[in-house]
């Protein structure tokens, strides 16, 4: 299919990378593509390596199996590359985005001969600095945007913004914080 | 004017049950069903719908409740997947059997055992015999306009049978896609008002409903509810032709694929006729001529249509999210072959047993199908027919 | 074609598939007066008039209806009704009723 992105996220449970996904999938609906947007179910436990996917494109896709080569790969816990094959299948023409606060060449030995681009952000760090914890999802969220460029930027700022309008109307004081995780880790991704 | 959205098939089952405010709603959590009743509990909390909603103890009391309510004269839905679906399984007949409109979203999730509650369809396959109407969804959007259908079809004079909305458990529940929804009052007159003549609560009548029925009477009954599934071939065209007035979106009992000239076929239900869609495009831009024919309505079995549909092909693959397990075929091959008995020219069959479990099925996997198929129409040996797909070792 | 919902007065073992109402339903109150239990009794219960104190014990546990209670006062058997079960003749505390006659 002409134009589809295919994006595999690697994450483990409670870390947001299923939310990340579906947010991703929403932003991309928001300025008119088709989307799909899904977790790999499994027996749901704390910190267990999961996998969600999306794919966008230009029009509807009607492919419902998970994603074996994906353009673009996301690692939102670094520790993931460890004990999970993240660039498999992972086309050499795409790129990968690991949350790591080292030089993206650092971790290409640990990524079994990948050749691709490399990209790191120090998604830990930012969500730390800006919300005084760990949401590693939401700077990997705006990493993958920027990198893979599925949304224009300014459109997935301004779309964010009214999301999180509309999720925080409890507790507006959070939203100018993650807007700020969101700009700042686009500046800072890395490769 | 279409609303555009991005929906869960999930979510698109809630809305749709939204728009159309049911009576009652009995239901029991289970995954991956559990979010429907919990997006329509929200809806009752906060005043948008007026149905009576009961959390029931289980799904034996929540389509026991369903009938209870249905036979009283209200409008009742419920949603379950796998063993919640078991649980009702005495119920089911029930229901049926009193000719009860009832309305269940199945989720489809695998049958427990060993445990698992990812997506096949050994639930619903399970309760084929239940006398439900069962219609089958390839993604959300077709979730949510089958459930725009159901109520026309099971309520209707002719049928007045329960009526199974079916989607893949996780695949289509849980996955974001893009849908087209119609609009509150499009939907709420589309479907109408629920009036049977008989029920409980008719106060200037009141009735008995489902009586003990001794031998002189009970085979009559049961012959009556096949007429009425027989009967509810047209009603079903006519539904889903009617909805594509409203909708832009037309379905039949079956959908074929690039059948007009296909050599080689495979038979699928639900969401991975989309991922074999994606596998025939592929196949046929190197000049294969591979097609699919999707059932969408599995009860009442569409046996003419894809008698049709199969009629000009050599080698078919009939695809089972199920197994039968009497060592000879699945559900969906055993009727297909039963549909083509007899007929001239009937395709070469085979039957596979493909991802239980929710065991992925990648277009690679439609393929190794097709190959499949290729082979046989080359050397004209159909060899075993009760074949797996996905399987280690084999 | 519709199934009608017919009187239960009008089903019987030599009604076809189509004159019969979907799904058994009674589609009237009162039907059980149609069938006439007292054609099943083989021994018949007697009403002793002047042992009855009306406590009316009797009344709830027949299964068919077949003692007739009319101001608060215990009247005969319906005998049409009564398929001789002997229930009633248990229960009495005041041997009020004989039982074990003929039919």
């Amino acid at each position: 299919m002409n134009n589809m992105i295919e994006i595999r996220w690697h994450g483990r449970g409670g870390q947001g990378a299923k939310t990340a996904a579906l947010l991703l999938a929403d932003a991309a609906f928001v300025v008119g593509k088709y989307v799909q947007g899904f977790p790999e179910y499994g027996p749901e436990r704390m910190g267990a390596p999961i996998t969600a996917y999306n794919r966008i494109s230009d029009e509807r896709c009607s492919v419902h199996s998970n994603i074996y080569y994906p353009d673009y790969v996301a690692v939102v816990d670094e520790s993931l590359l460890e004990s999970v094959d993240v660039s498999k299948g992972l086309k050499e023409e795409g790129a990968i985005v690991i949350n790591s606060c080292k030089e993206p060449e650092e971790l290409r030995p640990m990524l079994k001969g990948y050749k691709g681009r490399i990209y790191t952000i120090d998604a830990a760090g930012i969500s730390k600095a800006i919300l005084g914890k760990s949401f590693p999802n939401t700077p990997m969220l705006a990493a993958m945007v920027k990198i893979t460029g599925v949304i224009e930027e300014q459109a997935f700022i301004d779309q964010m913004q009214k999301s999180y309008e509309h999720k925080f109307a409890h507790k507006p004081q959070v939203i100018d914080g993650n807007m700020q995780v969101l700009r700042r880790s686009m500046e800072e991704v890395k490769g | 004017m279409a609303i555009h959205e991005r929906l869960s098939g999930n979510e698109a089952i809630a809305l749709c049950l939204k728009q159309i405010n049911p009576d009652v709603m009995c239901a029991f959590p289970i995954t991956p069903s559990t979010e429907i009743p919990q997006y329509f509990s929200n809806y009752v909390s906060d005043g948008l719908v007026d149905t009576e909603f009961v959390a029931v103890e289980s799904e034996h009391s929540a389509m026991s409740g369903c009938i209870g309510a249905e036979a009283a004269g209200a409008r009742c839905v419920t949603a379950t997947s796998s063993c919640g679906l078991a649980l009702m399984w005495e119920m089911l007949y029930v229901a049926a059997s009193m000719r009860l409109p009832i309305t269940l979203a199945c989720v489809n999730r695998a049958l427990s055992g060993p445990i698992n509650i990812n997506n096949d369809h050994s639930d619903s396959m399970g309760a084929r015999d239940s006398g439900w109407i069962q219609i089958y969804a390839e993604n959300n959007q077709e979730a949510y306009d089958h459930m725009c259908c159901a109520m026309r079809i099971g309520e209707n004079p002719e049928v007045m049978l329960p009526v199974m909305i079916c989607q893949d458990g996780f695949i289509t529940s849980h996955a974001i896609e893009n849908i087209e929804l119609l609009e509150d009052d499009v939907v709420k007159k589309y479907v109408g008002e629920y009036k049977p003549e008989q029920y409980l609560l008719k106060h200037e009548n009141p009735v008995a409903a489902g009586p003990y029925d001794i031998q002189p009477y009970y085979m009559e009954h049961k012959y009556q509810q096949a007429v009425a599934m027989k009967q509810s071939y047209d009603v079903i065209r006519k539904v889903f032709k009617e909805f594509g007035e409203i909708s832009g979106r037309s379905y039949d009992l079956i959908e074929e694929y690039r059948m007009e000239d296909a050599e080689t076929a495979i038979v699928i239900i639900g969401s991975s006729a989309g991922t074999a869609k994606a596998a025939i495009d592929e196949m046929r831009s190197e000049g294969r001529k591979a097609g699919l024919v999707k059932i969408r309505v599995f009860r009442p079995f569409p046996a003419e249509d894809i008698a049709k549909a199969l009629s000009g092909c050599k080698a078919v693959a009939v695809m089972d999210k199920a197994d039968s397990f009497n060592a000879q075929t699945g559900p969906v091959y055993a009727e297909t072959c039963a549909a083509l008995f007899g007929k001239e020219n009937a395709p070469k069959m085979i039957n596979y047993i493909y991802g239980l479990g929710g065991r992925d099925v990648s277009t690679g996997t439609i393929k190794e199908v097709f190959a499949a198929l290729d082979e046989i129409v080359t050397t004209g040996v159909t060899g075993e027919t009760y074949r797996h797909i996905g399987v280690r070792g084999l | 074609m519709v199934l009608k919902y017919t009187p239960a007065a009008e089903i019987n073992e030599q009604s076809k598939w189509y004159e019969m109402s979907p799904g058994g339903m009674i589609c009237e109150p009162g039907t059980s007066r149609l069938t006439k239990t007292g054609e099943w009794r083989t021994t018949t219960p007697v009403f002793i008039a002047d042992k009855c104190k009306h406590c009316l014990l009797c009344v709830p546990v027949c299964p068919d209806g077949a003692i007739r209670v009319k101001d608060g006062k215990r009247g005969e058997f319906d005998l049409e009704y009564c398929k001789g079960c002997g229930i009633c003749y248990k229960v009495c505390p005041f041997d009020a009723i004989e039982f074990g006659g003929d039919k």
